[in-house]
């Protein structure tokens, strides 16, 4: 059994209950959600939905057929070994004063990240990209004192033509 | 025109072709109750626990082959439904259960008698619906039906408010359903088709495991073709019985941990297991990792997510059983197995089923063979769960297709006296015996007032072993004999029976059993038997909890020669 990170995503009309429909055959496996991020899809009365759980593949393989087996999900996949483009945003509110906020903002340069709120003793910090860039900055500004963070989860497109 | 939501949902499930509503009513659903009245085509059975509704919609549905329906109010009376919806979506079975909610000003306020049943019920139904405008009740109605009598049917559950039953809308009935994410019966993959029959023609020991999929699917006569041409021996599920009949040559029982030794000896010979219609449930399979080890194996079924889920599976074809056999028939061979089949009976030779013994009692197996004697074979079986569910699958000759009704996945103690409601009242000519156990019979004993309010001539069975006879056999085997609360003291089932006005016999000898089934099928309306029979009467063959199918415990050797 290999554990991997996989990314499923769900095209979904968008009703009441069915996020609540989708996470409940995740619970009923014990899967342990990493992520999940929904919003408006292409099609009007659409979401789409990029859903991120460690499990072995055949294990995600049973959950992924229980998941289009429900009425309200048009199609799932599991793109964890296509080429996908994938993002995420966090907002950072990491501790600043008159002594260390050129020193973020520096960094913050390096991340292409934006500073979106700036107050007397904090910067509030907007960056969009992998995991991995996102955990590293979050890494880097953890020595300045980190008071919130929010992350919106991966969201994922597989690459080139439909 | 306008209609109040009551109306409306009556109406639609007129359109729907529903012709019997099982229910009990209650304050949310007060207004359906009113309009009642207004449809006499609509046959309300008040039943007397909710459970009970949704079991003979459950066993009304496994017979028309149409949804059942069942009715209740919000809060307690939902929660009842609860078990019923569970075992149809275990055993695949359409139902629409319809709840009653509170107003919708009061949803989410901890109103008296509201319960979140769409989010009780999420894991156990097909799809559900809360309804929040009368406009959306039709549609809704249209929906329900359609997705829960489609592909592998299940149950839907529609939650109305009071409010939503009591305002009005125009009703206009959709003449379509629009589901975007619902898929269908698949086309049948050709590429599949052939190699699985490359695979059949090639076989030389192949078993055929036939499932409820094929009742389902009403495929009796593409099995039978598919098994004649190929000539290939068939086991069935114990909710397989009733897909081939019993008497056929090529038949050899239920395979499984109650199954018949030479069934699961038949599985684990095969090199090549054709499944259809089933779903490698552990009952049938026992240990995976050595269940058919020299096998290949097909599957068939509606469901893709059937597809590998227990087991690997060489070639799966996923399609109705009806469409997949009538392709599959004409690209097979006629063929023959004729040292394979006499191989088998040689098994069946070795291991036969035998229901009496001299030195016995009264003998629960005796008993059931001689209701299908009587009945000559003819009756619809409806069992409950355990010790009887199993002799009655074992001891009772099959022939007639879909004649046997039991509650295979979730196995529901108690399913047996109300679904025998349902399937008398969907096939009133049949004689519908319902099998109980002594203890499961205590667990729905409160529908004997709704048999006779309704005179359901049903014919109950009790095998009565004063013990909750599975469980007690399970710690005899397994549990060095300590039988921690399995066994029962029981009240007088004639008194009680006759006290809820329906005719009844105690029956503690042999001699006793075939006048006592004469007295009951002679008499016109229901009737009861309470068997008094062996209490320590253990279940054969047996496989082990957890072991493979060869691990097969068979009848004491002691008592086997004594009286043989």
């Amino acid at each position: 059994m290999l554990v991997v990170k996989h990314t499923l995503v769900a095209l979904v009309e968008d009703k009441p209950g069915v996020l609540n429909r989708i996470s409940s055959l995740f619970r009923r496996r014990n899967f342990n959600i990493d992520s999940i991020a929904v919003g408006s899809s292409e099609q009007p009365g659409f979401s789409r939905m990029t859903v991120v759980v460690r499990g072995d593949s055949a294990e995600v393989e049973q959950v992924r057929k229980q998941l289009d087996k429900l009425v309200n999900v048009v199609r799932v996949s599991d793109i964890t070994y296509v080429a996908i483009v994938t993002r995420e945003l966090a907002l950072i509110k990491v501790k600043a004063t008159a002594a260390t906020r050129s020193e973020i903002a520096q960094i913050i340069d390096i991340f292409r990240a934006n500073i979106i709120d700036v107050a007397a003793n904090s910067l509030t910090i907007e960056v969009t990209g992998d995991e991995e860039k996102v955990d590293s900055l979050i890494k880097l500004l953890r020595g300045f004192g980190i008071r919130e963070v929010v992350r919106t989860g991966r969201v994922a497109l597989t690459r080139g033509n439909v | 025109m306008k209609k109040t939501g009551a109306q409306i949902l009556c109406e639609s499930l007129i359109k729907e072709g529903v012709e019997v509503i099982f229910g009990i009513l209650g304050g949310s659903v007060l207004p359906i109750y009113d309009t009642l009245p207004q449809y006499p085509q609509l046959r309300h059975i008040l039943v007397r626990h909710e459970q009970a509704a949704a079991h003979a919609a459950d066993g009304y549905a496994r017979i028309t082959h149409r949804a059942g329906v069942c009715l209740a109010t919000s809060g307690p009376g939902a929660t009842n439904l609860v078990t019923g919806i569970a075992n149809a979506y275990m055993d695949s079975v359409p139902l629409v259960a319809i709840t009653g909610q509170v107003a919708s000003p009061f949803i989410g306020k901890d109103a008296f008698q509201e319960i979140d049943i769409t989010g009780i019920t999420l894991p156990v139904v097909k799809h559900s619906y809360l309804v929040t405008d009368p406009a959306d009740l039709a549609g809704v109605v249209k929906e329900a039906f359609f997705i829960a009598q489609t592909g592998r049917p299940g149950p839907v559950l529609i939650d109305i408010p009071r409010d939503v039953q009591v305002n009005e809308a125009e009703f206009v009935y959709p003449d379509k359903v629009n589901l975007p994410g619902y898929k269908l019966k698949p086309r049948v993959n050709a590429a599949q088709i052939t190699k699985a029959a490359e695979l059949i023609n090639a076989a030389e020991r192949p078993v055929v495991i036939g499932g409820r999929g094929i009742i389902i699917s009403q495929a009796y006569q593409e099995f039978r073709e598919f098994v004649e041409k190929s000539q290939i021996p068939v086991v069935t599920t114990l909710l397989g019985i009733g897909s081939f009949p019993e008497n056929h040559v090529l038949s050899f029982g239920m395979l499984g941990m109650h199954g018949m030794a030479y069934a699961n000896m038949a599985v684990q010979n095969a090199d090549l297991i054709i499944a259809i219609g089933m779903r490698f449930d552990d009952r049938a399979t026992g240990d995976t990792s050595t269940f058919a080890p020299q096998a290949r194996i097909l599957h068939i079924d509606i469901d893709p997510a059937e597809i590998g889920k227990n087991l690997r599976v060489d070639i799966p074809i996923v399609g109705d059983i009806k469409n997949v056999l009538t392709t599959l028939n004409k690209r097979i061979d006629i063929k023959e197995h004729v040292a394979w089949i006499s191989q088998i009976n040689q098994w069946k030779h070795e291991y036969p089923l035998v229901d009496d013994r001299e030195d016995a009692g009264l003998l629960p197996q005796y008993v059931i063979s001689r209701i299908y004697e009587l009945t000559e074979g003819k009756a619809i079986m409806v069992t409950g769960v355990g010790q009887n569910q199993m002799w009655a699958a074992q001891y009772f000759q099959y022939v007639k297709p879909n004649s046997f009704i039991s509650s295979g996945g979730l196995g529901t103690m108690g399913f047996e006296l109300p679904a025998a409601m349902g399937v008398k009242v969907a096939a009133p000519d049949s004689v519908v015996w319902s099998i109980a156990g002594d203890g499961g019979f205590q667990m729905t004993i409160q529908e004997l007032a709704t048999i006779s309010q309704e005179n359901i001539a049903i014919k109950i069975a009790i095998i009565n072993n004063s013990a909750l006879g599975m469980v007690r056999q399970w710690q005899e085997l397994f549990y060095s004999r300590r039988y921690v609360d399995t066994l029962l003291w029981n009240p007088d089932f004639v008194k009680v029976s006759e006290a809820y006005g329906i005719p009844a016999l105690k029956v503690t000898r042999k001699a006793e059993v075939v006048p006592a089934i004469h007295s009951a099928l002679d008499h016109s309306g229901p009737f009861l038997i309470d068997f008094n029979v062996e209490r320590e009467e253990n279940v054969y063959p047996m496989i082990v909890p957890g072991a493979g199918l060869s691990s097969i415990l068979t009848l004491p050797k002691v008592s086997q020669d004594s009286s043989f």
